[in-house]
């Protein structure tokens, strides 16, 4: 199976060619401010280094596009909040913990209705369908373009928050309707907070997704189109388009699971040593082990599934002085082939200290040649003994595990570390994150209570659950496997509760869902 | 009485998990609640409770059910001012303040929630000095003081009213039904305590102690000083271990979540290994094989970094933690108290040795 992995990041778009577990060709270029031109030029570069491009089964594409969005407040939607549970959690509606100026971005009318179900799927009270048509009516009337819906315990019972879609699709069949229990676990505010979000970005998703079918097209590619998220895996873009929200850790994620297929590793730790900052996780079954507490996007609580990574500032640019010693966090970032002084500048950065060192060459040597050797050789221990506290805080087994090194600024991670039985460098670590979207796969999970049932019948039954939404996700049955199981007891429901996360993740079946 | 701002309630919620030695449900929503109180033009008075007369009358509230419900059907001032009228009702007296079952954790902010709707002030106490699971487990029950009438609102029109119970476990048992039935969450006003019984059966001045341990978090973090540290030094308490949490085992059984946690050393504990056993709170805590700790010592586990509560049931594999042990409030520690909140009273054939003697 052939296919083209392309990564959006800040600085650069880097792409890839892969034929089974072989990288082909690779290729870096600017990213522009417009994501999709610097994706043509991707594709353009790799086609002309590899023809055998144009015929590939799968493209895949990782961006940070709809983070962005969020951080910096823009291209964002004025949309409407339904919420469905009163009289339960009345004092706190839709919006109740955001940040004051993205809410007044984006905060339209906001209902509460009647509605919602117990934790053993009883209603609370009935349902007021009468209350949602007259909602939907004065959505029609205010020309509203997208609507969130969450309901109290939907994850269990979705019922509400369909009857809702249902009567939204009645009146005002235009409108774009987001369901929290399609994006969330338990946890109303913070599912509600990630199904508000995804309805404000599903216009720059739709339109993002679209250009970059276009572009595709337009470079000659004919191949299923798939966008990257935030666990590994991969949405056909049509499909992504509605859950924009999904893809808002999916850079991380790429570079972890790329460092795990070019290493062969499917359980060690990464780290991946950028232009500005350097990322250290942990990888589990060939996956990044996620974090479990809450993340914020943009000053919004939300219960993400997020890589549990710690970010350090330290890269290829970041800047140094030798005495008083001091490295980072501020950097020359994409300034670096300009300011640094090995190609031409006068900023002392973290890659002139490297070339000092005759830890790499790049750029011209002999412009660090004056720099006295016990204070570079000082700042190559002062790097390494950061990498060496950082991977330590990450590492949670008591042996020695395996490193892999990713990233433009590997030279800085030493040969030897406390903790870890080897350092492993990789061919093409430099674009491991294009490989990783490349080789993304398809997943399905459930994360739900079950009553009076034998822990290992309930973790059964999540499974077949997990494994049937895989499958309609796309991917083949028969490459299924688990990845995670959770089960946690819960404190004073009665009936033995148990609540039970799977996971699975599959290869894509061949010729698409 | 003097009022308190909205920052001394933030603070609040900070040391209150702390105090939540791993139970009593996390503080946020509440919080989130007094925020909007507050940004409404809200200002809730404090009471000391020596200002309190001897025939005052007190409600004791807390909310009550399972943590996870908490987080869906979201705690609302509404319900528990409804739980404290509706006393008043059935006493036909008013009351002249609010005061939490527990401050540990939720139930804290509970008082304040109430306060906030009723217009009466809060007493500086509880009735645990951290967060406990059970009915009896209150320094009233210690002091045998009666535990009925108890009155329990739902979100719905739903009111139930105990009037009388054999015992503590009876009155455990009849209110925790009546909250399983209503969705496993409710508000509850407790039995109604005279000034008298709170300033002799109290425990007293513990939501200022909460206060201030949730200020001295705060000022560590501004300073870039040692959050654990400052909890520690704030509550003369001690640093028992310093590790990575290694495994996490956890099981329903009657109604709890019950588990243990195993902790591997760093830094100065590197080699050794802490095992913890938990019921809804931390209970029992081994240092290498030997008991370490017990409760109604508490038991907190802390965030090693920020020096954040860390819950029994957001406990996980990884996690960078440090075991501190507060003093209980000596009630707690008397013979009686023992019975009601030791080893024993919680399935640990274990005598209490506090770690402060």
């Amino acid at each position: 199976m052939k296919r083209v992995g392309i990564d959006v990041g800040g600085t650069n778009t880097d792409a890839v060619l892969l034929d089974g577990e072989r990288v082909v060709a690779a290729v870096k270029t600017p990213t522009t401010a417009d994501v999709t031109s610097g994706i043509t030029r991707a594709l353009a570069d790799l086609l002309a280094a590899a023809p055998a491009a144009a015929r590939v089964d799968a493209v895949m594409i990782g961006t940070t596009h709809f983070t962005n969005a969020v951080v910096q407040r823009r291209g964002l939607t004025r949309i409407a909040a339904v919420r469905i549970g009163l009289p339960a959690s009345a004092s706190l509606p839709p919006f109740v913990d955001w940040p004051d100026d993205l809410a007044e971005l984006v905060r339209g009318e906001v209902v509460m209705l009647e509605g919602g179900h117990e934790y053993d799927g009883r209603p609370i009270v009935p349902f007021d369908a009468a209350g949602m048509r007259a909602a939907a009516r004065r959505f029609r009337e205010a020309g509203v373009t997208s609507v969130a819906v969450a309901s109290v315990f939907s994850p269990l019972d979705p019922s509400c928050e369909e009857q809702a879609a249902a009567i939204l699709a009645e009146e005002c069949p235009d409108t774009a309707v987001t369901l929290s229990h399609r994006l969330g676990r338990i946890g109303l505010l913070e599912r509600e907070n990630v199904t508000l979000l995804n309805a404000c970005l599903l216009d720059l998703a739709r339109k993002t997704a679209r250009a970059f079918i276009d572009a595709l097209r337009a470079s000659g590619i004919v191949a299923p189109l798939y966008l990257t998220q935030n666990d590994g895996t991969v949405m056909l873009a049509e499909v992504a388009e509605q859950y924009p929200v999904y893809s808002f850790a999916s850079g991380p994620t790429n570079s972890m699971r790329g460092a795990a297929f070019l290493s062969r590793l499917a359980d060690a730790l990464v780290v991946d040593v950028g232009g500005t900052t350097t990322d250290v996780g942990a990888l589990r079954h060939g996956f990044p082990r996620e974090a479990n507490n809450v993340v914020e996007v943009g000053g919004v609580r939300t219960l993400f599934r997020m890589p549990d990574l710690l970010s350090l500032g330290l890269g290829g640019g970041s800047l140094v002085t030798l005495d008083p010693l001091s490295i980072g966090p501020l950097s020359v970032g994409y300034r670096l082939t300009t300011e640094s002084r090995v190609f031409g500048g006068t900023t002392l950065t973290a890659t002139d200290v490297g070339v000092a060192a005759g830890l790499l060459d790049l750029g011209d040597r002999h412009r660090v040649a004056d720099l006295p050797g016990p204070l570079v050789r000082r700042a190559v221990q002062r790097i390494g003994a950061i990498v060496e506290e950082a991977v330590d805080r990450v590492k949670t087994e008591a042996g020695d595990v395996p490193l892999v090194v990713v990233g433009g600024g590997a030279f800085l991670v030493p040969e030897r570390l406390a903790g870890v039985s080897s350092v492993v460098g990789v061919e093409h670590q430099a674009v491991a994150n294009a490989v990783g979207a490349a080789i993304a796969q398809v997943s399905g999970e459930v994360d739900q209570i079950f009553q009076a049932l034998p822990r290992e019948e309930a973790i059964a039954r999540a499974s077949r659950i997990a494994a049937d939404r895989a499958v309609t996700a796309g991917a083949a049955r028969d490459t299924l496997r688990t990845v995670e199981v959770e089960d946690l007891p819960l404190a004073y429901l009665p009936g033995n509760s148990l609540r039970v996360r799977v996971r699975v993740v599959g290869e894509i079946a061949a010729g698409g869902p | 009485m003097r009022p308190v701002s909205l920052a001394e309630i933030e603070s609040l919620a900070i040391g209150a998990w702390i105090l939540g030695t791993g139970g009593g449900g996390s503080p946020y929503l509440a919080l989130l609640n007094m925020r909007r109180l507050y940004r409404a033009g809200t200002v809730v008075q404090l009471m000391d409770p020596m200002d309190l007369a001897d025939d005052a009358l007190v409600a004791i509230v807390s909310n009550m059910g399972a943590p996870l419900v908490g987080q869906e059907r979201l705690t609302d001032p509404r319900t528990i001012e409804r739980a404290v009228r509706m006393m008043e009702e059935y006493l036909g007296r008013r009351f002249t303040a609010v005061m939490s079952l527990e401050i540990g954790g939720g139930n804290s902010i509970q008082p304040f929630m109430a306060a906030a709707l009723l217009g009466l002030p809060v007493v500086d106490g509880d009735c645990m000095g951290r967060a406990f699971p059970e009915a009896q487990m209150t320094s009233f029950a210690i002091h045998d003081l009666p535990m009925y009438p108890l009155t329990l609102a739902d979100v719905r029109d739903n009111a139930v009213i105990v009037a009388r119970a054999e015992s503590w476990k009876w009155m455990e048992r009849l209110s925790r039904t009546a909250c399983v039935a209503v969705g496993s969450i409710a508000a509850t006003c407790k039995a109604p305590r005279t000034g008298k019984e709170v300033k002799e059966c109290g425990i007293l001045s513990t939501t200022t102690k909460a206060m201030r341990l949730g200020q001295a978090v705060q000022a560590a973090r501004r300073a870039h000083r040692d959050p654990v540290q400052a909890v520690i030094d704030i509550e003369r308490g001690l640093r028992l271990f310093t590790g990575k949490v290694q495994d996490v085992a956890r099981r329903a059984t009657e109604g709890f979540l019950r588990g243990t946690a195993t902790l591997e050393g760093l830094d100065a504990d590197r080699g050794h290994a802490f095992r913890l056993a938990f019921q809804n709170e931390f209970a029992v805590g081994w240092l290498d094989g030997q008991v370490r700790v017990t409760t109604p010592d508490l038991i907190c586990v802390l965030d090693t970094v920020s020096g954040d509560a860390v819950g029994t049931e957001t406990l996980r594999y990884g996690q960078r933690v440090t075991v501190a042990a507060l003093p209980a409030a000596p009630i707690l520690l008397t013979p009686k108290g023992l019975e009601h909140v030791g080893p024993r009273a919680f399935g640990y054939d274990l005598d209490f040795t506090s770690v402060f003697r």
